[in-house]
């Protein structure tokens, strides 16, 4: 049996409030994810999703517990390090999606793959190929409709051939069809690209289309309690 | 995609901002290195100019104001000295070469100079470099009313061989001073690039003749230009002790590279003066990099949160804000060579136009190495305050709405 791509056990984060009491917002016991296996989480706002996707991603650090990502664990690494684990292995959807607005098409793509194993030109024209903005490749994002620029975002993602992309809400932003098509789109190109999907959303139209589809609420043992500091 | 990229493509998405705070550094190194071109070149050469003489000797006056009239063909003379004055240092062991010079008239603000045809012929403006004439010209006469005209006076005033022109007395020129005597321009010298240029020369005996002048002083000289025998060393100290110590009729300025020297030692404030401000304003074009940058920190923390959260780190993050700072600094003293060049044209044409002297922007100087390293160390230095800020981005609060 081979041990699963993500792996978590004991995993806990709190937050000072600014009227000070420390509010636990993620508690999570276990929870694991196979290699290219595809997970969608189905969480209220406010939940402590996102929270927890930042967390596998290493852009915080767990009060406690392990996040193994292929053996390494992402909890107990220093910051530069989880940069880099971040850069070379996880790709990340978000919601409002995170391009930057001075960069092309192409020069966002390159960006993704620019602290991992090294920018890759062919490849970064194939992703953006492969989300048919083949044609687009020097257009700036406000040049863009609004999934267009998602479709930017998930061939960024992938930019960096990681073994796991998060998805933060990744149609929230995006009308019906839009939504369907975009989803589509991650689902496919992970596959493709042999990555791992973990998706975190309150749609339930988008978890429907999932075949493994997880309970945040019952995941998250915290539900924002209040602890003492 | 490295640092180098993510700085350049800083500097686009920040372009206005990009441009004006380099044209501010332009501006300022362009001034500092013209500040400091001018007063080395100046200084080195005023004190470097002696129309190939070692001494003036004069009326008993100030040394400068002797030079500065004998040598550069500014100031009044301080008095006229006599004829036997000059045969008496023409003979004198010590000394090879004596000519003598009469001032006292102008054409249209342009100094004529009385003088022999030996300081043609015998003096060297610089070593191995004798006056030339331009071609299809001659040398005056000395017995006739004939006139050969500097380089930059016969451009200005447009004079060439076989014009003619009517004299002005004195030296600031009056329309109404006209003397009646007619001059024949016979010569026009080739460039010197000497106070030389700026002068109409004409035989001695033009001034010290000229209608209107006293005929008790047609004999009288406003100063002898001495070039010492070689070898002599002792010759200048002496004939300083004779004229200077001794005496108390006549001045003897010599060296003339000391005399100058003393010039700019009573300028020097000035010099002070000039230096500072063009290093405040050095300091003022290194802080707008500072505050332009610093300012933009807000607009930028979501792109420092999304490099981050692709993988940069912040001392990825820290460093590409120095790099970028730095980089504004370079192209504005990239640019601050064109600044420098557009000063100096300004300025070494109106030194030029003044004085004769040519000062050569293109000439290397030290500063052009140390200034762009200095500011662009500056400039990096000032991207420290807002490369902490980036440093300090906390990422996740500034990627997205938070679920």
């Amino acid at each position: 049996m081979t041990a699963p791509l993500l792996s978590i056990s004991a995993l806990k984060k709190t937050f000072t409030a600014p009227d000070n009491p420390r509010h636990l917002i993620v508690d999570v016991p276990e929870f694991s994810l196979d290699a290219q296996m595809q997970l969608a989480l189905a969480g209220e706002s406010g939940s402590g999703k996102t929270t927890f996707l930042n967390l596998i991603a290493g852009i915080l650090k767990p009060d406690s517990g392990t996040i193994l990502i292929e053996g390494s664990d992402m909890a107990s690494l220093a910051e530069p390090k989880r940069d880099r684990l971040r850069g070379a292995k996880v790709g990340y959807i978000f919601q409002t999606f995170n391009l930057l607005q001075g960069y092309t098409c192409l020069e966002n793509v390159l960006l993704g793959m620019a602290f991992g194993a090294g920018t890759d030109l062919a490849f970064a024209r194939q992703l953006l190929d492969r989300v048919s903005l083949g044609q687009r490749l020097n257009h700036y994002p406000r040049q863009l409709s609004t999934g267009q620029q998602q479709r930017v975002a998930v061939a960024r993602a992938l930019a960096n051939k990681p073994k796991l992309v998060l998805a933060d809400e990744p149609t929230g932003n995006l009308d019906h069809k839009n939504a369907r098509e975009s989803l589509g789109l991650i689902r496919e190109a992970c596959r493709e690209n042999g990555a791992a999907l973990l998706l975190v959303s309150h749609d339930r139209e988008v978890l429907g289309q999932f075949e493994h589809v997880g309970d945040f609420h019952k995941l998250n043992r915290a539900c924002v309690q209040e602890v003492t500091a | 995609m490295n640092i180098s990229g993510i700085v350049l493509r800083s500097l686009r998405q920040h372009s206005l901002s990009t441009v004006v705070t380099a044209a501010s550094v332009a501006l300022a190194g362009g001034l500092l290195m013209s500040v400091w071109v001018v007063k080395q070149q100046s200084k080195a050469t005023f004190t470097g100019v002696n129309a190939g003489f070692d001494a003036v000797l004069g009326a008993r006056g100030s040394k400068l104001q002797l030079v500065l009239n004998a040598i550069f063909h500014l100031e009044a003379s301080p008095g006229n000295l006599a004829w036997q004055d000059f045969l008496d240092i023409q003979k004198n062991p010590n000394v090879e070469l004596a000519v003598p010079l009469a001032v006292g008239d102008n054409y249209r603000g342009y100094r004529l100079v009385g003088t022999t045809p030996e300081l043609f012929h015998k003096a060297e403006y610089a070593p191995g470099k004798h006056f030339e004439l331009q071609s299809g010209g001659d040398w005056f006469d000395p017995g006739r009313r004939e006139a050969v005209v500097g380089d930059f006076v016969a451009r200005k005033m447009r004079l060439k061989v076989g014009d003619t022109f009517h004299p002005f007395h004195g030296l600031i020129f009056d329309e109404k001073n006209q003397h009646s005597e007619t001059y024949v321009v016979v010569g026009v010298l080739k460039p010197s690039n000497t106070p030389a240029d700026r002068v109409i020369w004409i035989p001695l005996a033009g001034i010290q003749r000229m209608s209107g002048h006293d005929p008790n002083a047609a004999t009288d000289v406003s100063a002898v230009l001495v070039k010492l025998r070689a070898g002599s060393a002792i010759a200048g100290f002496q004939m300083d002790m004779m004229y200077n110590k001794q005496g108390n009729r006549l001045t003897f300025a010599w060296p003339i590279g000391s005399v100058m020297a003393e010039l700019f030692d009573k300028i020097g404030w000035f010099d002070r003066v000039l230096t500072l401000v063009s290093y405040l304003v050095a300091l003022v074009a290194t802080g707008s990099i500072l505050s332009s940058i610093y300012n933009s920190m807000n607009e930028r923390r979501r792109d420092l949160a999304i490099l981050r959260a692709l993988g940069a780190r912040r001392t990825t993050v820290f460093s590409a804000i120095v790099f970028e700072a730095a980089a504004i600094a370079a192209l504005g003293m990239a640019a601050g060579f064109g600044t420098y060049l557009g000063l100096m044209a300004v300025v070494a044409g109106i030194i030029r136009a003044q004085t004769g002297v040519v000062l050569d922007p293109f000439a290397f100087n030290p500063v052009m190495l140390w200034s762009p390293a200095a500011f662009i160390a500056l400039g990096a230095l000032s991207g420290v305050v807002p490369a902490m800020k980036a440093y300090r981005t906390d990422v996740a609060s500034n990627l997205t709405p938070q679920s």
